[in-house]
């Protein structure tokens, strides 16, 4: 499962769902947040920051674009994503860390943003399904292999399977079937899902998008 | 169709089809997976307001008082509407109390949270699972049936009797995207409604009623819906409060159910539990007897499951008496769940009927195959066991029940067949032409993530001679012509009988147009590969788009509807399935895992097989899950139920439901029979015929017949979880 091989070699800094980037997020989220100011190692810094009660600005950074949002510090990025930017790709199902509709990467690490709040993803990298388009090999291997159906599950999926064939090449049906347990799919598309995260991580290993 | 016509509607034949039973990309895959497809839940309009409900806690209660007092005085609650006040009586928990609409979903939780009742708690009853412990007065009859003479049957001396009691729980829809609603009130009687239905052309009607305006006025829109499964046909108490209220603030209102909210309240499929007794021949190995006592609940109400499904399939059994009750229960009210009464069918009749070759010691394949002339269609099913029995290598793994070996491992095999209808809706469609050549369609359908749009997209590409992805299929809107609610199978026939026609419609009209400039009758034409081609001519042609500038300033439309008395039925009803599944046990833990499950499914003319196959995979992984893990679980105390949540309403993960085979049974086909006959079935000629429902009918009952075979023993109730397969081998006196 842990196949992963880490590239350290120099290269301009990239956004998005790349290999590099997603690589050096998930293996170095200190340095990472490290590098944003105003993140939350330089608040832990200075002792607990109190928020609220009531709507608090925040600043969100969401698929490369820093974004201002106010809300209230209980609100979760969920929510912050869907009802304040309309960023609706991820979405809202269980509410409790166990279906997976509402994975996006925090730093590179895929996240279930219904169980973050919204303050403690300030100063790090969020990245969501509306950033991959309709090229992404994923996408395009969800398509061909039929791998949604009613697509409620589907973003979600779709980003953990990136997350997941980014770090895992060479992945086989074996370890698909015991890494993604964490999404949940309703109208049963697991067939599709096997042979579509398979495909595309070779396409994510030696493709473009690498 | 008034005119005559020169087009035949009919079908092509296999030879001629360029998209029709081809693999297609369903053409609405991107939107989905980028995340850019706007479901009810996604619609966010500005100024919205949101409302949470208070759901009561207890399984039977009555209001005593209830004070909303602190919630409207929260900055920012605009409205606590009190929908079960001081007097009522509660039948289930989950129920709603109260609504709160505030200015943000966060202040409508605290307004809910600031909400004080208080009940009269009133005795419950929410475990129906033995049938002498239940109170007579919570049992309403649910008929009695007799045929021949069962007491005859069970006592001549060659019949072998086998008993046994069986069940299927309740369980629920656990839709991803709850039921929800917003409603927007353009002007003081005109309203919009985004609506996660089934039904959207059914919809307006419904709520226009209750907000009384003229439904012409209630525009209803559902471009995407996250699951139904039979739970989202009507406007249900937030549709028409989300309406009304909107209407009072002056603002729009969305309602979605949180998710305990969503399991308790939005839709159950009734539990069945029945006592069998049958009796075989025992050296025929035919079927003589079926006795069966059946009961279940469907909510407060009862309506358990029907009695027409004991005994299942195998209803041509000669001797048959049964009788069925119905339990009133303090649980979530049923609705239609995928395949309504079918899978709980099957799991109350393969299973004894399994456990009665197990009794005669004959294997499981030829005792079915034997008996398939009590069943309505034993064409189809003596292909499909045989098929399956390929698939799953029936002869290779099969071994008498309880002979899988000495190991903590135990494998076995099982089988289930099933049937349903999937009759074609109503539906009327429009195909636009226009002089740029594009092309519209309209239909006032959904697509419930069966691929409904792909499918009218390939209908009409293939009438035009054009590629799906020029066919600009617009659904999900009442503004479009009327078709059926997608439910019971029946869209694919409907919509795609009425998209068909329109196009056949329509394209008569361009080829009237046309034909003077070629110099030919319309008849003469015909489309091919974005081409209108003269027929004995072919190097004389046109293409799409010259064709179309010729049209003049308006757009063609070509109309059809389904049913059409004047024309041939392009759709029919009827298909048979089977089933086969393949687990190994653990004697040790209970645990069962699924290692291959094969479903060998007829479903008429299949326009699109990825998107059918999809059908086929997902209804059994629906199956796998109720088979394995799902089940409403209820406190006996308090009567609560006790996992309305996802961690504990266990669905199985990408890891969890095995190798799966899907099959589908197209065309001609020849099989033959171990005994050297040859049966030809041309699954093609019926037409087009639904297919949601009945792959999800069997696993079930083909899982637990595996785990009989398996570890020798029946584990009588669904889903098979470690301790009842743990208790059942203890019964049996422990490991096998």
């Amino acid at each position: 499962m842990d196949g992963q091989k880490h590239d350290r070699r120099a290269g301009p800094p990239r956004r998005g769902f790349t290999r590099r980037a997603f690589l050096k997020g998930s293996g170095a989220v200190a340095a990472a947040t490290a590098l944003v100011p105003g993140s939350r190692a330089e608040a832990q810094e200075t002792g607990p920051k109190i928020y609220g009660p009531g709507p608090v600005p925040i600043r969100l950074r969401v698929n490369g674009e820093d974004r201002e949002v106010k809300v209230e510090p209980r609100v979760t990025l969920l929510d912050a994503l869907r009802n304040h930017l309309n960023l609706t790709g991820a979405k809202k199902v269980c509410d409790r860390g166990t279906c997976g509709a509402c994975t996006v990467l925090v730093d590179g690490a895929p996240t279930y943003a219904c169980s973050m709040l919204a303050i403690d993803a300030q100063g790090r990298e969020i990245e969501t399904v509306e950033a991959l388009g309709p090229d992404h090999p994923m996408v395009q291997a969800f398509v061909e292999h039929d791998a949604l159906q009613c697509g409620f599950c589907t973003p979600g999926f779709v980003v953990a399977c990136t997350a997941f064939a980014l770090r895992n090449p060479n992945c086989t049906v074996e370890d698909v079937n015991r890494a993604l347990g964490g999404n949940i799919c309703r109208c049963g598309t697991y067939a599709g899902i096997r042979e579509a995260v398979v495909e595309a991580a070779r396409k994510l290993k030696g493709g473009a998008n690498a | 169709m008034l005119k005559p016509r020169f087009l035949s509607t009919a079908w092509p034949d296999r030879d001629h089809r360029v998209w029709i039973g081809h693999e297609v990309d369903r053409v609405d895959g991107v939107l989905k997976a980028t995340g850019l497809a706007k479901y009810t839940y996604d619609i966010n309009r500005p100024n919205m307001a949101w409302g949470k409900f208070l759901i009561c806690p207890h399984a039977h209660a009555r209001v005593k008082r209830i004070d909303v007092s602190r919630a409207e005085a929260i900055p920012g609650v605009r409205k606590v509407e009190i929908i079960q006040g001081e007097g009522e009586e509660i039948l289930f928990h989950g129920d709603e109390i109260a609504l709160v609409v505030a200015d943000s979903e966060e202040l409508a939780r605290d307004g809910v949270r600031s909400i004080r009742v208080e009940y009269e708690v009133l005795d419950h009853l929410v475990d129906e699972r033995n049938l002498d412990a239940i109170p007579r007065d919570r049992l309403r009859p649910g008929g009695r049936r007799r045929r021949g003479n069962v007491n005859q049957a069970f006592e001549a001396p060659t019949t072998l009797v086998v008993e046994g009691e069986y069940g299927i729980p309740m369980i629920t829809h656990c839709c991803l995207e709850a039921h929800g609603v917003v409603a927007e009130w353009e002007s003081e009687d005109r309203l919009t409604l985004w609506i996660s239905t089934q039904n959207v052309s059914g919809m307006s009607g419904q709520v226009a009623s209750a907000v009384e305006v003229p439904a012409g006025n209630v525009r209803t829109i559902c471009e995407f819906i996250g699951g139904g499964f039979g739970s989202k046909f009507g406007p249900d108490r937030w549709g028409i409060l989300a309406a009304r209220i909107a209407r009072e603030l002056r603002r729009p209102v969305k309602i979605m159910l949180d998710r305990d909210h969503e399991l308790l309240t939005a839709g159950t499929r009734p539990s069945g539990f029945a006592r069998v007794k049958v009796g075989v021949d025992r050296e025929t190995g035919k079927v003589l007897a079926w006795q069966s006592t059946l009961w279940g609940t469907g909510g407060p109400g009862g309506n358990g499951t029907s009695i027409s499904v004991t005994p299942y399939i195998f209803t041509g059994i000669p001797n048959q008496s049964r009788e069925a009750y119905n339990v009133r229960a303090n649980v979530g009210p049923r609705r239609a769940w995928r395949a309504p009464n079918h899978p709980q069918g099957a799991a109350l009749t393969m299973t004894a009927l399994a456990d009665a070759a197990a009794a005669l010691g004959i294997d499981e394949l030829e005792f079915f195959l034997k008996n398939v002339d009590l069943t309505d269609r034993p064409d189809v099913y003596t292909q499909e066991l045989l098929v399956a029995a390929d698939l799953i290598q029936w002869r290779k793994h099969w071994h008498p029940r309880g002979e899988g070996g000495r190991g903590p491992i135990r494998e076995g095999l099982g089988i289930s067949m099933h049937t349903w209808g999937g009759r074609p809706h109503n539906s009327e469609c429009h195909v636009h032409i226009h002089p740029d050549g594009s092309v519209d369609v309209q239909l006032g359908s959904q697509d419930l993530g069966t691929g409904t749009r792909t499918v009218i997209a390939m209908v009409v590409a293939e009438t035009l001679g054009l590629r799906p992805e020029q066919v600009n299929v617009q659904i999900g809107d009442s503004r479009f012509p009327p078709s059926g609610a997608s439910g019971g199978s029946t869209t694919v026939g409907g919509v795609s009988s009425s998209s068909r026609r329109a196009a056949t419609d329509a394209l008569e009209q361009l080829l009237e147009k046309v034909a003077p400039s070629i110099g030919v009758r319309p008849a003469d034409l015909k489309v091919s590969q974005g081409f209108i081609v003269d027929k004995n001519d072919p190097s004389r042609r046109i293409s799409w788009k010259q064709a179309c500038r010729q049209i003049g300033m308006n757009p063609i439309t070509g109309v059809g509807r389904q049913p059409d008395p004047e024309d041939q039925p392009l759709a029919s009803q009827g298909v048979g399935g089977v089933q086969m599944a393949h687990v190994a046990v653990d004697v040790e833990t209970g645990i069962v895992r699924i290692k291959r499950f094969v479903a060998v499914q007829d479903c008429g003319l299949i326009i699109n097989p990825k998107t059918a196959r999809s059908q086929v995979y997902g209804g059994v992984i629906m199956g796998i899950a109720y088979a394995l893990y799902e089940e409403c679980i209820h406190d006996p105390i308090t009567g609560r139920r006790l996992n309305p949540d996802m961690e504990f309403y266990k669905l199985p993960g990408v890891g969890d439901v095995g190798e799966l085979i899907a099959h589908l049974m197209m065309g001609k086909v020849t099989v033959r029979t171990p005994d050297g006959r040859e049966i030809t079935v041309d699954y093609d000629e019926p037409g087009v015929i639904g297919l949601g429902e009945p792959p999800v009918i069997s696993p079930g009952a083909a899982i637990s017949n595996a785990v009989a075979n398996a570890i020798g023993v029946r584990v009588p109730h669904l889903p098979l979880t470690p301790d009842r397969v743990l208790a059942a081998l203890a019964q049996k006196g422990g490991l096998a």
